[in-house]
């Protein structure tokens, strides 16, 4: 135990070391501060609302219309600048709970094992196999008033079965090393012994898990926006994709209505993925090598 | 061998118990008392808004206890009743569905196997040849993280429009009155299939190289294959065992990856006006015709289960070892 405190500062500094060489996680972070700082900055450029009338229909990206406007006479830039931080709302909202949920059942069904695990695996594996969109379409059609959060919070709700899965199998393979057994000899509580025990020595993994749920629910947030039961109120970059496929935008030739939104999302998402997969190989020296 | 098709049939039979009485409790337990306001957005439609309260009384049962509610659900499903359709009134939601479920299977079918294969295949030659992973990662990357409607909407948009290659709606072309087995539909069916299949295909692509990419990077570290090339086996015979053993995983993955598939070509059904449940789905809401809704719901459910016996039946059939009940990867 000492030996590793005295390791650890130096231990730290390695990982740093490592984490600012490495180009996909450079890349990745870059491209994901990028579209925060857009998100924070953006609305301050325009004085519009997202549905207001600003001028004639599909006007070609100007210096005074940035991403040019609508075939309804709407702002794009303002929808696009709004519709991010829905983005980030439901990855941040939608991802956490699905990573929460995800570690809760995974560490219980991981340490626990026996009935607790069997029960809790047949569960997992049974809103693995629902398709999430499904039951989502279904629940969103019988709302009559949908909001940003709650929609969120729906994703997470069957979004975590990968998760607590992964974390399952981790949880196994840790339960039963020597400075866990001394921990339980010593007679500290079971919860006690995930939390200061097991977890920290998955941290890094939990951070992975938490990069893709929130990729994850972005992506699934952006298709029910787009089948049109998104948010009631508001504006998000699915809903910019299916107004503009509902208004003609293809036939008209308005490119600039639908390509932000879909770039934004591709781009963040495709940022997460290959944070994700610097970070892995920032953790995982025998991964650096590539 | 038994307990392994043992335990995923209990699986599916639960969740799709679970999915029929998902399917049966939203509409009567969720806040609001939608019943009521179907009926009041359908009375001035149908006319007689006693009429319809008798129809919707009796269609969901709710003269009767809620147990009995729930029996009769089910017993209407087994004999294919799922209520008639208000998008199409007076056909029956399981008909409408029929017609729609071929132009699914036609689409859904070819692009998750060829992709699968595809991207199998070249993530499998990407891995460790630099040149190659150089441009097979990011792009992979790229596309996996693309939003199935937009790749499709660019698509339309790009083949469709500007360079006016493809059609971009429809099934086949408007002027052929029903589908037969004419060259005249099957070319119209094939032009008009084609955008739809191929941004299906390119999404899924993306992901199946990258993970296939990975794994052959694993398995080549693996200490077998430090063995075979000790040995002094020709490269090729050590990458074509760490392929058999990577391609195990990308089974479980297809198994995985069928929900966010099917969502994916519902989207992409919807961008291209294809005749499939996506576009079922689009109309249903549009129409508040809930009863397509719901029928889609389980016919969606129905048709994953099924897909996911289908690939655990391929699973036993490729690892030899949960034929010889060592259990392989039952966890």
């Amino acid at each position: 135990m000492t030996a590793s405190t005295v390791i650890e500062p130096k231990k730290r500094s390695e990982t740093l070391y490592f984490a600012l060489r490495n180009n996909k996680l450079r890349i990745g972070v870059l491209v994901l501060l990028f579209f925060i700082v857009l998100t924070f900055v953006g609305p301050m450029f325009t004085d519009y609302e997202p549905y207001q009338f600003v001028s004639s229909g599909a006007q070609p990206p100007s210096s005074e219309f940035w991403f040019g406007t609508t075939t309804l006479g709407h702002d794009v830039y303002t929808q696009f600048v709004l519709g991010l931080s829905s983005t980030f709302i439901v990855g941040i909202i939608g991802g956490g709970l699905g990573t929460l949920i995800g570690i809760v059942v995974g560490f219980t069904a991981g340490y626990r094992g026996g009935v607790v695990d069997e029960l809790l695996n047949i569960l997992t594996n049974i809103v693995l196999v629902i398709p999430a969109l499904a039951v989502l379409l279904l629940i969103a059609a019988y709302l009559e008033v949908r909001g940003i959060i709650a929609e969120s919070l729906f994703i997470g709700c069957l979004a975590w079965p990968w998760t607590a899965r992964a974390i399952r199998a981790q949880t196994f393979s840790l339960r039963n090393r020597d400075f866990v057994d001394l921990a339980r000899l010593s007679g500290m509580k079971a919860r006690k012994i995930i939390f200061s025990e097991i977890a920290p020595n998955m941290m890094s993994y939990l951070l992975l898990a938490f990069i893709l749920q929130f990729g994850g629910a972005i992506l699934t947030a952006a298709t029910l926006d787009f089948i049109g039961l998104g948010p009631t109120e508001g504006i998000s970059l699915g809903l910019m994709m299916n107004n503009a496929v509902l208004w003609g935008a293809l036939l008209l030739k308005v490119w600039w209505w639908f390509v932000p939104p879909g770039l934004a999302i591709t781009a963040i998402v495709g940022a997460l993925y290959i944070t994700n997969v610097g970070l892995d190989e920032v953790f995982n020296p025998k991964l650096r090598e590539m | 061998m038994k307990r392994y098709f043992g335990r995923k049939l209990l699986v599916y039979i639960l969740t799709f118990v679970l999915a029929v009485t998902i399917d049966w409790m939203i509409p009567r337990f969720m806040p609001g008392d939608p019943i009521s306001i179907l009926i009041s957005r359908f009375g001035p439609r149908q006319g007689g808004y006693e009429a319809l309260q008798g129809y919707f009384t009796s269609a969901f049962g709710l003269d009767v206890p809620i147990w009995q509610q729930y029996l009769n659900f089910w017993r209407a499903l087994f004999q294919g009743d799922l209520g008639i359709s208000i998008y199409v009134f007076p056909t029956p939601v399981i008909d409408v569905i029929m017609r729609a479920i071929p132009y699914d299977i036609a689409l859904l079918l070819p692009a998750i196997l060829l992709s699968w294969l595809a991207g199998n295949n070249f993530g499998a030659i990407a891995a460790r040849s630099k040149r190659l992973d150089d441009t097979i990662l990011p792009l992979g990357y790229i596309l996996t993280a693309t939003p199935y409607m937009w790749l499709a909407i660019l698509l339309g948009w790009f083949f469709g429009i500007v360079l006016g290659i493809f059609p971009i709606a429809g099934a086949f072309d408007q002027s052929i009155p029903a589908p037969s087995f004419s060259w005249l539909f099957i070319s119209s069916f094939l032009v008009h299939w084609f955008l739809p299949f191929i941004s299906l295909f390119l999404v899924q692509f993306g992901g199946w190289a990258i993970g296939m990419r990975n794994m052959i990077i694993y398995e080549l570290e693996a200490d077998y294959s430090h063995y075979l090339e000790a040995l002094g086996a020709p490269t090729r015979l050590v990458r074509r065992y760490a392929f058999n053993n990577a391609v195990l995983p990308q089974i479980t993955g297809l198994a995985l990856q069928l929900g966010v598939v099917v969502a994916g070509a519902l989207v992409t059904e919807v961008v291209f006006s294809y005749p499939g449940i996506g576009y079922l789905i689009l109309q249903a809401i549009q129409n508040q015709d809930y009863f397509l809704l719901q029928g889609c719901f389980l016919f969606i459910i129905f048709g994953v289960l099924l897909a996911n016996f289908l690939i655990d039946v391929a699973y036993v059939l490729v690892d030899p070892r949960t034929r010889m009940g060592m259990q392989g990867e039952v966890g």
